[in-house]
């Protein structure tokens, strides 16, 4: 009897551990929720949106030309990397299976685990360097870095669903292969490679550290893409390391915008590939 | 519904194949090897964006290497040895920040696991499923959250906490030993430590959450049938099973962590010294290269940043293919494939 009771009493101490260890991840989460609600809250406005930032203490302005930066840098950094992702990715299906395309797939894993300050430097001496200037070129070209292997490896997982009847269907009656790929292994998995699209697209949208010495930054509206431009989360970092009240301010509410929009494409992918697992 | 639901999957299909071979019948049948051509293109193309990868990874070490070429030669292994750094004479070493680095990963690492870990087991072994499901969905979306602002979180929030609160508490009561001396300042390496352990916690605790997922359940009913409380059952069936992936998730997080860099800026103090002490401020590769890089005084002061750019690279390239193997052992062995 002693020794039942014993081993109920640890197995209570330790689940009750459990619990507490839950509670120990969720309450800084909280916090921090709270926090960026609360303050991003009370200094988000209308000015927010339609103004640049202004000159070292003059109170107000926004992060206009942040967002259309950062837009711009998702958009450009998108157009090299979801190509290369989702063409890569259609390699592995269709001609997949040997050494070579296993080592192409761990080397995607161990590319998405290095640091994003590297992909940053590899920009600069690759482009930075050469045209003798920090761009938005340089930074959309880190950013894409970053997002190659992810899109990759979730369209990989997506197509691989797509199930081989389909396929096979396509391919007897005398469709060539490129034209299966494309037209029916590809758009059947259209709504499982957004999703890994929009992932690519949240994770780039908050990355700082690669944008530090490639796209750099920039106070006014950027006119070209071989210029320094601004972006939201370069933003939030300069001002939030200011000593300055405002810009505290401006940090937080471009907190706020950050984290809805990176919420909102996590939902959706969310939605997407929930409605094609039922589908 | 026109179909039948069985043969939903079947019917879809041939719908959409049905249109393709539509569009294609007017035009006049194809010559076989043109066909064969179409595909060998598809193919090179196809090969040339996934060869890419590796491309870009042998790019990326080689060029850092390369650039880091000066620095290597002028200061050899002094460089990891020594911690004078001194844009303006040209001295560079680089022990305070891989020692900002590795006490900060690893402490944070030490922090996060047990919590993570917790916290999977209440998902996967104790929570009922709705609830767990919940859990897990709010502690990935810790996930989403760009570390800029956690260090935003970090600088404006927790290092007054810290300054006000939490370490003249510590240095009040175990200021005796070496880690809890000094002036609280805030920004320190506990800051640090924390902010890494919250953002770690998130990468552990899904990894790890998969992996328990990844334990057959016959497992777990032949613990329980041999008459084990849920903690034995966990403790003699769940947990070594899943052991090496338990581990690749653990080491993937060291990984994160040793990288992080835009929150650890943010809150460390960015001040190269050595302290045995936590309350002090410290430095860590990434920062460095984050606050110098694109202020870099001469050719050899760029190069030294490189230098331990590339010391980052290596070092989370291997951990992630320790990590990556661990995994990929894990889940054949769920798979049930063939090692």
């Amino acid at each position: 009897m002693n020794i039942v009771t014993r081993r109920n009493l640890k197995n209570s101490i330790i689940t009750i551990s459990m619990v507490c260890a839950t509670v120990a991840v969720l309450v800084p989460l909280g916090l921090i929720f709270f926090h960026i609600m609360k303050m991003g809250a009370s200094s988000i406005n209308l000015d927010f949106f339609i103004h640049i930032p202004k000159p070292t203490g003059e109170t107000g302005g926004g992060m206009a030309n942040g967002m259309v930066g950062s837009a711009l840098l998702i958009a450009l950094a998108s157009t090299i990397g979801i190509p290369v992702g989702v063409f890569g990715a259609l390699y592995l299906v269709e001609f997949g299976g040997s050494r070579i395309s296993n080592t192409v797939r761990f080397a995607a894993d161990v590319l998405s685990g290095v640091p994003s300050i590297i992909t940053g430097m590899v920009a600069y001496t690759l482009l930075v360097v050469p045209m003798k200037g920090f761009s938005a070129l340089a930074g959309a070209v880190a950013l894409s870095l970053i997002m190659v292997p992810i899109v990759l490896r979730t369209t990989e997982e997506q197509l691989k669903m797509v199930p081989g009847s389909l396929r096979e269907a396509s391919l007897a009656l005398g469709v060539p292969l490129w034209r299966t790929s494309l037209k029916v292994t590809l758009r059947s998995a259209t709504k499982g490679v957004m999703t890994g699209i929009l992932l690519a697209i949240a994770r780039i949208a908050g990355e700082t550290a690669p944008l530090l010495f490639t796209a750099l930054g920039n106070q006014f509206w950027s006119k070209k893409l071989t210029e320094p431009i601004a972006a939201m989360p370069l933003q939030i970092f300069n001002f939030a390391i200011a000593p300055y009240e405002d810009w505290h301010k401006l940090a937080w509410a471009g907190a706020l915008v950050l984290v809805t929009i990176m919420f909102g494409l996590s939902l959706t992918a969310r939605y997407l590939g929930r409605s094609r697992q039922q589908s | 519904m026109p179909n039948d639901p069985g043969e939903l999957t079947l019917k879809q299909p041939t719908g959409c194949t049905e249109k393709t071979v539509t569009n294609e019948t007017p035009s006049p049948p194809i010559a076989p090897s043109k066909r064969l051509n179409a595909d060998l293109v598809f193919k090179a193309v196809t090969a040339a964006f996934a060869f890419s990868i590796l491309l870009i990874l042998a790019l990326m070490t080689l060029e850092m290497v390369k650039e880091s070429l000066p620095a290597i030669k002028a200061f050899g292994w002094k460089f990891a040895g020594s911690s004078d750094w001194d844009a303006v004479q040209g001295i560079f070493g680089a022990l305070p920040y891989i020692w900002g680095s590795v006490v900060s990963s690893l402490l944070a690492l030490a922090l996060a696991t047990p919590l993570s870990v917790g916290t999977a087991l209440f998902v996967t072994e104790i929570a009922p499923k709705r609830f767990g499901g919940a859990v897990a969905a709010l502690v990935e979306l810790l996930a989403a959250i760009p570390s800029v602002i956690y260090g935003l979180w970090g600088i404006l929030v927790m290092a007054p906490w810290l300054q006000q609160t939490v370490q003249p508490f510590l240095s009040d009561h175990l200021g005796f030993l070496p880690f809890f001396q000094g002036a609280p300042y805030g920004v320190s390496m506990l800051a640090a430590v924390f902010i890494l352990m919250i953002m770690v916690v998130p990468i552990i605790t899904s990894i790890t959450k998969e992996v328990l997922l990844a334990v057959p359940q016959s497992q777990r009913e032949a613990a329980i049938a041999l008459g084990a409380t849920r903690w034995e059952m966990i403790r003699m069936a769940v947990l070594p099973y899943g052991r090496s992936g338990i581990l690749g998730a653990v080491i993937l997080g060291l990984g994160r962590a040793i990288g992080e860099t835009m929150a650890v800026t943010m809150v460390i103090g960015n001040t190269p010294q050595i302290s045995l002490s936590l309350l002090s401020p410290a430095y860590t590769m990434p920062s460095v290269i984050a606050n110098e890089f694109a202020e870099t005084t001469s050719k050899l002061h760029a190069s030294a940043l490189m230098e331990i750019g590339l010391l980052l690279l290596v070092v989370t390239l291997v951990i992630n293919v320790m990590a990556r193997l661990l995994l990929w052992g894990m889940t054949r062995q769920a798979a049930g494939g063939a090692k």
